[in-house]
């Protein structure tokens, strides 16, 4: 069967299917004596809210919270400076994925390192590495990866090539991340001022694209360790509408389980190819870094020690920065990603803080809470 | 804003600001504060522009750079109700460049100065090192002389309907797909085309136009934002009106893009006093570049200078003018 480009969203956004949900879960929540704060974890899928008015759409006690499941918006200023300082050097081409090149670090964004003559690309999929390599053999390319589990198979296929083809001049910058870690991260931080583990996340609504790859495996301990039920959902309003129903749902019959929205492409195994390419190549780093969180163990990816020679962070070691940057003192984003406060009670909200000048994690890239709420969100009831 | 950054060219929010901050700062007048497709002139009777191209790659599906000089500024004047007849024609060219493609590139132009009945009267050509530019660029200026007076974008009021030519998005879309390479089996082509014949036959079946703006860069997003902003209204616009084509839907799928803030070439937006709504599409829908115009929205005074969009399953939001370089969102 061949695929057509109206597969993508055709049915997903119909109207009739998205009132059909919105008098269910009305139904359904008229029979519970409480509110339920539902996570999103991806900002794929608070984007989806906010664009489509979700909220609108749902009774007043079913509420979201949002999570830090935006790669470009949890990026530390410290890796944003070494793709910068990268970039900078003569014989460099830097190459990453999309609105990366926006998120400013501590001398400004890779936008703006283009604006100063370094060569900065951005591009759809890794393989396009290849073809840049090709025609500039002088120069290194230097991958600067980000993304969660669904981003990271790519960048390993990439260097798979990279090692089979003897490829000399394809460098990486590995910064991917994995969402179960910040998940437990959520749960388990205590807030120092008032000495309580006080996040407010009574469900998660788990992103798909990332179970493609893990399998709904991976979100398993939430529903058993946490009591957190967990639904693994698409990015569609439709999708949307129809988890958010399930997680109702399991509320209303007094269950917690991991379910499965996102029966098309989610199994619970996962794509288990891609699972090897990635053990392959890559190790958890004890501490990474999460712009807004701070450092989350076990959370980050590195390249395996044997492929070092491809890892642009031991290359350029002489120059790359390790001093750590603190945060800006207004912003809360580290609030926000918690899910224990909303951008808008963000006083530089919109403010000293937009989506083109950006102060916090949140409000760098489209998928961020900040930039969703800003750019979506002042007609919510 | 220190140093100029692409965002600044993206027809959106910080496009503005600089023309704003800094030309408009320096130039300041009357007419050119007006901020229309075109400077209205001579007591109404001319219309006067200029633009100038630059597109990667020079030659895509549906047209060309030549094509895309030639429209651009015929369209601006035809915007203003203006029957285009005078252009010059300005071209920097990259050393290197060569002569075949640049003969393409003329002979587009020639078709196209036809179907507008515009000749060129005055021209320069510049060639300067290789790497200076990126192969051409075309300028073109234009005088037109106004077939319809008082066509103004700081005009449209309740009374008035929104109307959109055609499919939104094909430019931009086609630009994207060719420019990145993307493998793609569709028929997607850009609607680079001449509005002028479209703008003639309403003036001629005389219908009287409030406002008129093709939505080049930063896609009708841009023009709805600014015409709320300029004539202080709301316009609120019907989601599942909008007519897109699925090649366009699903390229803005794939890559995160919004089809109001895709860049069109040959798709205007129109607003009209209510009653006369009808008889401007039963004239828009003979044309084949615009056989599928139809009616998104309406002016009203709900939110003063926004724009709100309303999906069919009773959800609404404020459309944003476009931010920031277009760039495909990463998941």
């Amino acid at each position: 069967m061949q695929l057509e480009l109206k597969d993508l969203y055709d049915g997903f956004r119909d109207a009739k299917t998205i009132k059909a949900y919105k008098k269910i879960i009305e139904e359904d929540a008229k029979k519970l004596n409480r509110t339920i704060n539902i996570m999103e974890v991806c900002g794929g899928h608070t984007h989806t809210i906010m664009k489509y008015g979700i909220p609108q759409l749902l009774p007043s006690n079913i509420k979201f919270i949002h999570g830090p499941g935006c790669p470009v918006c949890i990026m530390p200023k410290e890796r944003i400076d070494h793709a910068y300082i990268l970039s900078m050097q003569d014989d460099v081409i830097l190459v990453t994925l999309g609105d990366m090149i926006k998120v400013p670090g501590s001398n400004g964004s890779l936008q703006d390192a283009r604006s100063k003559g370094a060569d900065v690309r951005f591009v759809y999929s890794p393989m396009d590495c290849l073809k840049i390599a090709k025609e500039n053999p002088t120069k290194k390319i230097i991958f600067f990866a980000i993304g969660f589990e669904t981003t990271t198979p790519m960048t390993a296929a990439l260097l798979d090539i990279v090692i089979k083809q003897e490829i000399k001049n394809i460098f990486f910058h590995i910064n991917h991340v994995t969402v179960p870690e910040v998940m437990r991260e959520l749960i388990d931080s205590r807030d120092e001022h008032v000495d309580s583990y006080n996040h407010n996340i009574d469900a998660f609504l788990g992103p798909s694209h990332v179970s493609v790859i893990s399998g709904s495996k991976i979100y398993e301990e939430f529903p058993k360790n946490y009591k957190k039920p967990v639904v693994v959902a698409g990015f569609e309003p439709v999708d949307v509408m129809q988890a958010i129903s399930m997680i109702v749902k399991q509320f209303c019959e007094d269950r917690c389980e991991l379910e499965i929205e996102y029966k098309r492409l989610v199994t619970y195994e996962g794509n288990i190819k891609a699972q090897e390419l990635i053990n392959k190549y890559f190790q958890k780093v004890c501490l990474f870094k999460w712009r807004g969180l701070g450092n989350i163990k076990d959370s980050g990816l590195k390249l395996k020690a044997e492929y070092s020679k491809y890892d642009a962070e031991v290359i350029y070691k002489e120059i790359l920065p390790i001093e750590e940057i603190e945060d800006h003192k207004l912003c809360i984003c580290s609030d926000i990603l918690r899910g224990m406060a909303s951008p808008t009670d963000c006083t530089i909200f919109g403010t000293a803080c937009k989506p083109n000048k950006p102060v916090g994690s949140c409000m760098v890239s489209s998928e961020g809470a900040c930039a969703a709420y800003y750019k979506y969100g002042n007609l919510l009831k | 804003m220190k140093t100029v950054t692409l965002a600044h060219g993206n027809g959106g929010a910080e496009n503005q600001e600089l023309i704003s901050k800094v030309f408009y700062k320096a130039f300041k007048n009357e007419i050119l504060t007006k901020s229309e497709d075109a400077a209205v002139i001579e007591d109404g009777n001319l219309a006067f522009t200029t633009d100038s191209f630059t597109v990667s790659p020079l030659f895509f599906n549906g047209a060309d750079i030549g094509k895309l000089s030639i429209c651009g500024t015929c369209n601006d004047l035809a915007m203003m109700g203006a029957k285009p007849k005078y252009l010059t024609c300005s071209v920097i060219i990259e050393e290197g460049f060569e002569i075949k493609s640049l003969e393409k590139i003329v002979k587009s132009m020639k078709n196209e100065l036809e179907i507008n009945g515009a000749i060129i009267v005055s021209g320069d050509t510049k060639v300067v090192p290789k790497g200076s530019v990126d192969k051409i660029f075309i300028n073109t200026t234009g005088i037109g002389q106004i077939l319809q007076k008082g066509i103004s974008s700081n005009l449209i009021s309740s009374e008035d309907i929104i109307i959109v030519s055609r499919d939104i998005g094909c430019h931009g879309a086609t630009i994207f797909a060719a420019r990145e390479g993307m493998d793609m089996n569709s028929d997607l082509k850009s609607d680079c085309a001449s509005l002028y014949p479209q703008i003639k036959a309403l003036i001629e079946a005389g219908i009287k136009i409030t406002a008129l703006r093709d939505a080049t860069r930063g896609g009708v997003s841009a023009v709805l934002n600014e015409w709320a902003n300029q004539s202080d209204i709301c316009i609120e616009v019907q989601e599942d009106k909008i007519p897109i084509s699925d090649e366009v839907k699903g390229i803005c799928e794939l890559l995160g893009f919004e089809p109001m803030s895709l860049a069109n070439e040959g798709t205007f937006v129109m607003a009209i006093k209510k009653e006369e709504a009808l008889k401007a599409l039963e004239v828009l829908q003979k044309f084949e570049n615009s056989n599928n115009a139809c009616i998104i929205g309406e002016v009203t005074q709900q939110y003063p200078k926004k724009v709100v969009l309303n999906s069919a399953w009773g959800t609404k939001r404020f459309l944003e003018l476009p931010t920031g370089e277009l760039l495909p969102r990463i998941c």
